[in-house]
């Protein structure tokens, strides 16, 4: 459903991603891992052109994504979790959910203010406090809830799980879960392999931007020696 | 008592079109992190275009409906602007667009010159709100409490919008992070354009509401800019309840100020802007702006280098033939190039404190105006020599600009530029208000150079000298351990600390150095021309020193001096025209979006595309 093939991006003059490439079948649920500063971020942003390639092809279900606008990207029907969270802290949640809001789309789940409240029982209680009262656990959840307002057919997870309670994690883990059960296609970077194990299909691992490993996670289990290179302990 | 309450009522009448004008403004601002300059401009068209609006439409429905039209006719204006003008530049440095609102500026002055004459227009009186009505025994007039009544409603609406419409609450979530907003699928070009357009139709609306208060003229792009910057810094960028508030208090302040100091009126605003700042840097209702936002990766800072051999050749070449002027030249074309000399070290000043520095000023005439007049107040109250006059002028300017940097740089970022403009206003208003020592707008005449300069081509040579020495000083100083000082305090106050570098310190006295430039280019602007009028101090004379070190080129250490002498060379030919204004705005808005690098930035990277020089050269 995404295809990433051979893109480099750059942060001015740093060159950051190398021609990698990464694919994702519709349905499935792929672990981008890697060290700090591996690039997977970077990658996520080239994904959604916020961060600009400047070589190699990008599409999203057929249709070819790399130059254009990240709204537009949006509107195809991807959705994009920033790592940093990104809430608008001067909104309350309902109107952080409110600027997430797109039109049903065909082949996708249609989610309505109520069935996120559902899902994540904490924002229901704060929907009308401001996103800077929010704990980090529930911001995560916003974030979360409101690219899920647009819709998507999918995500761009960006280390759901890093800087959250585990009891937090745990849920995470299980919303993933739970999400992709519904059909949504999910690109995931983490750190923490135990968070992939239980929710991705497949893994890529990458290095100074460039892929190292692409396979089940059951194949990742059998070459320690590659989870030694490559992830950090 | 009574009269006491008359006067905050006709204040908080004033208060409504000042109100309308800058919550625009912080709106426009809010989203797409442009400070409108034009913003004035279009204030003025909404009261024209409401003028002849209101002399086709007939009757109290005319009468309103030419208001409410006017505004909607600057909407689109404003609309058509951002499309125009600003859409192609949001991927330039930032503040580069700003340099896009002064070319509109420039065009919309001629155009309404054009349009509409050079007279002033009488505004027209409100069709069933003649006269007056009595309040506790004072003269209302009724028109005012038609006013008293319809700012609040239109601060409602807009409340309205902001909290309780999707597009409102884009507009908030886009002030905080519209890189986000985009990535959730919001075009964000028209959320800008939408919002421009808004605050223009805000901005119109105000020019035509004070219509019957205070007619139409040319003069008011300029005259209510400082106002509502006033008001905007106030109330804090962005906050609209602060914008109503800080409007009211302005404006009351000054009915008051106009019965008990009439001498001291716009005096008062800044004092009270001051005040407020020392104790709420970020206005009563503000957030402090944070550097580095979202969405903003520019290209990366090459390092400055020595000129090469061969640059050097070139300017000494071009010294050498400026040397022979005099011999070859016509008188008009010594006169030129002495008013070039002095415009290109009054330039070079401030780009080093803008390029250098990263300090961005908008009041950097104070001290070029400031220094025309230290020399100029010598030498008519106390018959101090020339000599003495150069060397005190600078020297005042610089102090000046100490004491004005003390209080300026507890800021940073369009607070701190804001701040900038309000002192240089405040001491444009001195001189302007305080006539019998610096003759109001009648300005000071006779201030001649010394016996041994008389002649235009010495005091051309002389000219050449300081001024060329002066943009050696700065160019070196820019390369020394306090250059390097200060571009750490730019690029990273933190890290600049922790290598142990004073950077408060160092900033200030950066600010005071291109004070004391800016001042030594007045001392020669004024011994040039033998007189000095206030206009050498105003926001539109810091606007073509800005206009001049964004167009050459900010990041290029010669940026200053060639955007200095390419645009003072193209002003002096356009001035022969009877539409200068036109073709230089034009002229500028063709620059930004044609050379978003400044002049010398693209003509460098041009050169190093086809192999001209190498990367790197300077
Ligand atoms: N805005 C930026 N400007 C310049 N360099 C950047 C920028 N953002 C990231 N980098 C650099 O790009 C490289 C990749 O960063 P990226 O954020 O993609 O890594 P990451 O794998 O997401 O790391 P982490 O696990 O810490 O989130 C790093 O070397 C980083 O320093
Ligand atoms: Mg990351």
């Amino acid at each position: 459903m995404l295809e990433v093939s051979k893109i480099n991006s750059f942060y001015g003059k740093a060159h950051v991603l190398r021609d990698l490439s990464i694919s994702v079948p519709k349905g499935q649920v792929v672990a981008l891992l890697g060290r700090n500063g591996a690039g997977k971020s970077t990658t996520l942003k080239s994904v959604m052109q916020i961060v600009q390639t400047m070589s190699g092809e990008i599409t999203f279900a057929g249709t070819k994504i790399s130059g254009l606008m990240p709204h537009k990207i949006a509107k195809l029907g991807l959705g994009y979790v920033p790592e940093d969270r990104r809430i608008f802290t001067d909104l309350t949640v309902l109107e952080n959910l409110i600027v997430g809001m797109q039109p049903p789309r065909e082949g996708a789940a249609t989610w309505t203010q109520d069935m996120l409240f559902d899902l994540f029982p904490n924002l229901a209680e704060r929907r009308n406090n401001r996103g800077k009262a929010l704990s980090g656990g529930e911001q995560q959840m916003l974030t979360i809830a409101r690219t899920l307002m647009g819709n998507p057919s999918f995500v761009l997870f960006d280390e759901p799980s890093e800087g959250v309670a585990p009891v937090i994690v745990e849920q995470m883990a299980q919303v993933i879960t739970q999400l992709k059960s519904e059909g949504l296609t999910i690109l995931l970077s983490e750190q923490n392999l135990h968070f992939a194990k239980v929710v991705a299909d497949r893994a890529v691992i990458i290095e100074s931007g460039e892929q190292k490993f692409d396979g089940t996670l059951a194949e990742l289990e059998a070459h320690p020696e590659v989870r030694d290179a490559y992830l950090a302990a | 008592m009574e009269f006491f309450v008359a006067q905050i009522l006709t204040g908080l009448a004033n208060a409504s079109s000042l109100f309308l004008v800058a919550c625009g403004l912080s709106l426009i601002f809010g989203v797409t992190r442009i400070v409108n300059f034009a913003h004035g401009s279009l204030y003025m068209i909404g009261a024209y275009v409401g003028y002849s609006l209101i002399q086709v439409l007939p009757g109290v429905v005319g009468f309103w409906g030419a208001i409410l039209l006017a505004g909607i006719v600057v909407g689109i204006i404003g609309v058509l602007i951002e499309m125009l003008v600003l859409r192609p530049v949001y991927k330039a440095p930032e503040l580069f667009q700003l340099v896009a609102t002064f070319g509109v500026i420039l065009v919309i002055q001629d155009l309404a010159l054009i349009i509409w004459g050079p007279e002033d227009l009488l505004g027209p009186r409100s069709p069933g709100l003649r006269g007056v009505v009595r309040i506790m025994g004072e003269p209302i007039p009724k028109y005012d409490l038609a006013l008293l009544v319809i700012t609040p409603f239109v601060a409602l609406s807009l409340w309205y919008l902001m909290t309780k419409t999707r597009l409102g609450v884009l507009v908030r979530a886009a002030t905080q992070d519209r890189e986000m907003v985009g990535a959730l699928g919001v075009n964000q070009a028209w959320l800008f354009t939408g919002v421009f357009g808004l605050g223009a139709a805000l901005a119109g609306l105000g020019g035509a509401l004070q219509l019957p208060k205070g007619g139409a003229d040319l003069l008011m792009d300029f005259n209510i800019l400082t106002p509502v910057f006033v008001v905007v810094v106030i109330g804090g960028m962005g906050s609209l309840p602060g914008a109503y508030l800080a409007a009211i208090i302005i404006s009351v302040l000054n009915v008051f100020g106009v019965t008990y100091v009439p001498q001291s009126t716009l005096v008062l605003m800044f004092i009270v802007m001051i005040v407020v700042l020392m104790v709420r840097p970020y206005g009563l209702f503000g957030r402090e702006e944070v550097a580095g936002e979202h969405g903003q990766v520019g290209e990366p800072e090459r390092p400055i280098k020595p000129a090469s051999n061969k640059a050097r050749m070139i300017v000494g070449a071009g010294l050498f033939l400026l040397a022979l002027l005099p011999i070859f030249g016509s008188s008009f074309s010594l006169v030129l190039a002495t008013d070039v000399l002095i415009f290109c070290l009054f330039a070079a000043s401030l780009h080093f404190l803008l390029g250098t520095g990263g300090l961005v000023s908008f009041g950097h005439a104070a001290y070029y105006g400031g220094g025309a007049y230290v020399a100029a107040l010598l030498v008519t109250h106390a018959n101090t020599p020339m000599e003495l006059a150069f060397l005190l002028a600078p020297l005042g300017a610089g102090l000046a600009a100490l004491a004005i940097g003390w209080v300026c740089l507890r800021l940073t970022g369009v607070y701190f530029a804001m701040l900038t403009l309000a002192f240089a206003q405040l001491i444009w208003s001195l001189v302007f208000q305080w006539g019998d020592v610096t003759g109001g707008d009648d300005g000071l005449l006779n201030i001649w150079p010394a016996e041994w300069l008389k002649s235009t081509s010495t005091y051309f040579y002389f000219t050449l000298i300081l001024a060329v020495s002066g943009i050696i000083l700065l160019r070196h100083i820019a390369h020394s351990p306090f250059g390097y000082a200060l571009r750490a305090a730019r690029d990273s106050k933190r890290q600049a600390e922790a290598m142990g570098i004073d950077t408060a310190r160092v900033q200030l006295f950066a600010f005071g150095f291109a004070g004391l430039m800016g001042g030594l280019a007045g001392a020669l602007f004024v011994f040039a021309k033998g007189s000095v009028f206030p206009n050498e101090l105003e926001i539109a004379r810091s606007f073509d020193a800005l206009i001049v070190v964004f167009l050459g080129g900010v990041k290029t250490l010669a940026g200053g001096v060639v955007g200095a002498g390419f645009f003072k060379g193209i002003e002096e030919t356009l001035l022969r025209f009877e539409y200068w204004r036109l073709l230089m705005g034009l002229l500028i808005i063709f620059v930004v979006i044609a050379a978003p690098n400044g002049v010398v930035g693209s003509l460098r990277k041009g050169l190093e595309r086809s192999g001209l020089i190498k990367a790197g050269d300077q």
